[in-house]
């Protein structure tokens, strides 16, 4: 080798030449495994349907959607520090774009989901600007207002069921892409075999949020994101654009919630305004699964559903009783584990499966 | 090196309210200049900073660097321009490691890449003396280290000019002795510096020139020897009348 020989020259800065002294790692073995564990459970998920009942699937629509709902409202406030709790609005306004281009456009509904959620984050691109002017509680209530607005607006469409709502026909659905070839494949009828359907596209999108937002964590991008969380003045200071930052995230937030909310009302094939922007359903749930599994962590909105999902199956028998249960629970959690259940293994036993912070060495 | 800019600030006045918090200020930071920035509490000092930085704009005057006017500029763009700063109280981001605080400031601020970023922080969390607590969360640092996070997170950077609001109290006299060996080592690589401090005898130590601000004015400034035995500067400190 004969870097040597090579002139420089003398105005250029190169420290690409010299010995790096200290050297930066985020992952860690452990988080290897959980990789490969991943990799193995998303599989098995895949393949579920092959032997799974009905029943189950549908529970699972609800934990895959329920999963991404909370991966994206941690991204967004855990980490973005942008406390909405008008997230509804957005799985609202995918429903109902969903529907108005099944019913109104004769779009196929699997082509219409993506198209529901770039509507989705077209609002939000609008609502960004008038929102941010809004800080700490203004702006939760500031975003939950705007989700009323919208829903009140989705009732005034007669064409698609005004106040009351509407149902799309099995019929309108038998013509979906990829229907037939589940149906053929699982030798399943048309209405089960939209639950496949749905599951599937339901878990690619849970593995995909999941995977950009711990992706984008590890980024420049998320560092800038987590300083201008932390202190805004102070990361204005250091050269990050932290209107930008934000903004782009609460779009990109919009977009997948919406395509979450055109799955969610593809599979149950009827919408009403009250349902579709329930701030109940889509954001009270959403923020207790993220406070009870642990904030700020990819690991906590996984397990925080898993325990949602417990409740609801195991409490529905008690009727609005179990409402009380889950605050309870919630309030007994968020007071002696304030971390949240992920939050408290992780710092008992150092263990992070999806490890955020960079580490800097010697390299020598 | 990247050249240190000429700062300059024409006619500034800022109001909060009924206080005049800066009065029609005249300052020029010349190129590669360290200035030193004395007053009272409540003078009007730490406005200037915010003023300069872009977090705070002006009722009336302009801000120039290098000859460009930078008044209406966001405080981000600023520092990219090469304005880099600490502050007062610390301001760290405390769900950050030491070494994060460092590369946020280094990537976005300093325009490093990766790689270089991460020499970058490096080499200020060696020469700060925090290279030791560089994996600890900000938010868990004693005030002495978020104060050295200020300075290393500033430098991070890479500013041309670097702002400093009073870094050296509480430091032991060994510690404060080091500091102004720092900060002479980033004067020498060409930095501007304007440093605001009330230990007087660390500021005396590194800067060429001084300023008496009291009032959001400029009641005195020249030579640091001369301005400190100004009549000025007794009658703010010794509360000799004038
Ligand atoms: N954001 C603000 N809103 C209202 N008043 C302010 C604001 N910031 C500063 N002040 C007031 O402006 C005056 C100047 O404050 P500044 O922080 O610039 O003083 P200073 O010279 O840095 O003082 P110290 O030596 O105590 O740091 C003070 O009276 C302060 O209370
Ligand atoms: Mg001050």
């Amino acid at each position: 080798m004969s870097v040597e020989s090579i002139p420089i020259p003398a105005s250029r800065e190169d420290r690409s030449l010299e010995v790096p002294v200290w050297q930066m790692r985020v992952g860690t073995r452990l988080s290897r495994i959980a990789a490969v564990i991943g990799v193995v459970v998303v599989l098995a998920l895949a393949a579920l349907p092959a032997i799974a009942s009905r029943n189950l699937i549908q529970d699972l629509i609800f934990v895959l959607t329920m999963l991404t709902l909370a991966q994206l409202w941690n991204a967004l406030a855990g980490w973005g520090g942008l406390v909405s709790v008008g997230q509804q609005a957005f799985v609202g306004l995918g429903a109902y774009a969903l529907f108005a281009g099944i019913v109104m456009l004769g779009l196929d509904p699997v082509v219409a989901i993506p198209l529901a959620g770039l509507f989705a984050a077209l609002i939000a691109a609008v609502l960004g600007p008038l929102l941010f002017r809004l800080e700490g509680p203004y702006f939760a209530i500031g975003s939950w207002v705007a989700a009323e607005a919208l829903r009140l607006i989705c009732a005034q469409f007669k064409s698609l069921g005004g106040g009351t709502g509407m149902s799309i026909s099995p019929g309108e659905l038998s013509q979906m892409v990829g229907l037939k070839t589940v149906q053929a494949l699982l030798g399943l009828r048309p209405a089960a075999a939209r639950d496949v359907l749905v599951y599937w596209l339901a878990l690619a999108l849970a593995v995909l949020v999941t995977l950009g937002i711990y992706a984008f964590m590890r980024s420049r991008m998320g560092l800038a994101l987590a300083a201008s969380r932390d202190n805004a003045a102070a990361a204005r200071s250091v050269g990050v654009r932290t209107a930008r930052i934000r903004h782009a995230l609460w779009i990109a937030v919009a977009f997948a919630t919406g395509m979450v909310g055109a799955m969610v009302y593809l599979q149950k094939a009827r919408i009403s305004p009250d349902a579709a922007f329930s701030v109940t359903d889509w954001t009270a749930y959403v923020i207790f699964i993220v406070v009870i599994g642990g904030v700020r962590t990819i690991e906590g909105p996984m397990v925080g559903v898993l325990l949602l999902w417990g409740l609801v199956t195991y409490l529905a028998q008690y009727g609005s009783l179990y409402l009380v249960v889950l605050g309870s629970l919630a309030i007994l959690i968020m007071l002696f584990m304030p971390k949240g259940v992920w939050g408290e293994v992780a710092r008992r036993r150092h263990v992070q499966l999806f490890p955020t912070q960079r580490w800097l060495a010697r390299s020598r | 090196m990247r050249w240190a800019n000429m700062l300059e600030l024409r006619a500034i006045s800022k109001t909060f309210g009924a206080i005049v918090v800066a009065d029609a200020i005249d300052l020029t930071l010349a190129s590669g200049e360290a200035l030193g920035v004395i007053g009272p509490n409540g003078a009007g000092k730490s406005t200037l900073f915010n003023l300069i930085t872009g977090l705070l704009r002006p009722n009336s005057g302009r801000i120039v660097l290098d000859g460009v006017d930078i008044t209406n500029l966001s405080p981000e763009a600023r520092c990219r321009a090469g304005i880099g700063r600490s502050f007062q109280i610390p301001q760290p981001f405390d769900h950050l490691s030491v070494f994060e605080n460092l590369a946020v400031a280094a990537l976005f601020g300093g325009g490093l890449s990766e790689a270089d970023a991460i020499q970058h922080c490096g080499r200020m969390l060696d020469l700060t003396g925090l290279e030791a607590k560089a994996n600890r969360l900000a938010g868990s640092l004693p005030l002495l280290d978020r104060k050295r996070l200020e300075l290393a997170r500033a430098l991070a950077t890479r500013p041309r000019t670097l702002l400093l609001d009073e870094i050296a109290g509480g430091l032991t006299e060994a510690e404060c002795h080091e500091l102004v060996e720092t900060i002479r080592t980033i004067h020498a690589e060409g930095v501007g510096i304007i440093w605001i401090e009330h230990v007087v005898h660390a500021l005396l130590a590194v800067v060429q020139r001084l300023v008496v601000l009291n009032f959001g004015k400029v009641v005195a400034q020249g030579v640091p020897g001369e301005v400190m035995r100004s009549r000025e500067v007794e009658t703010i400190y010794m509360g000799v009348p004038a």
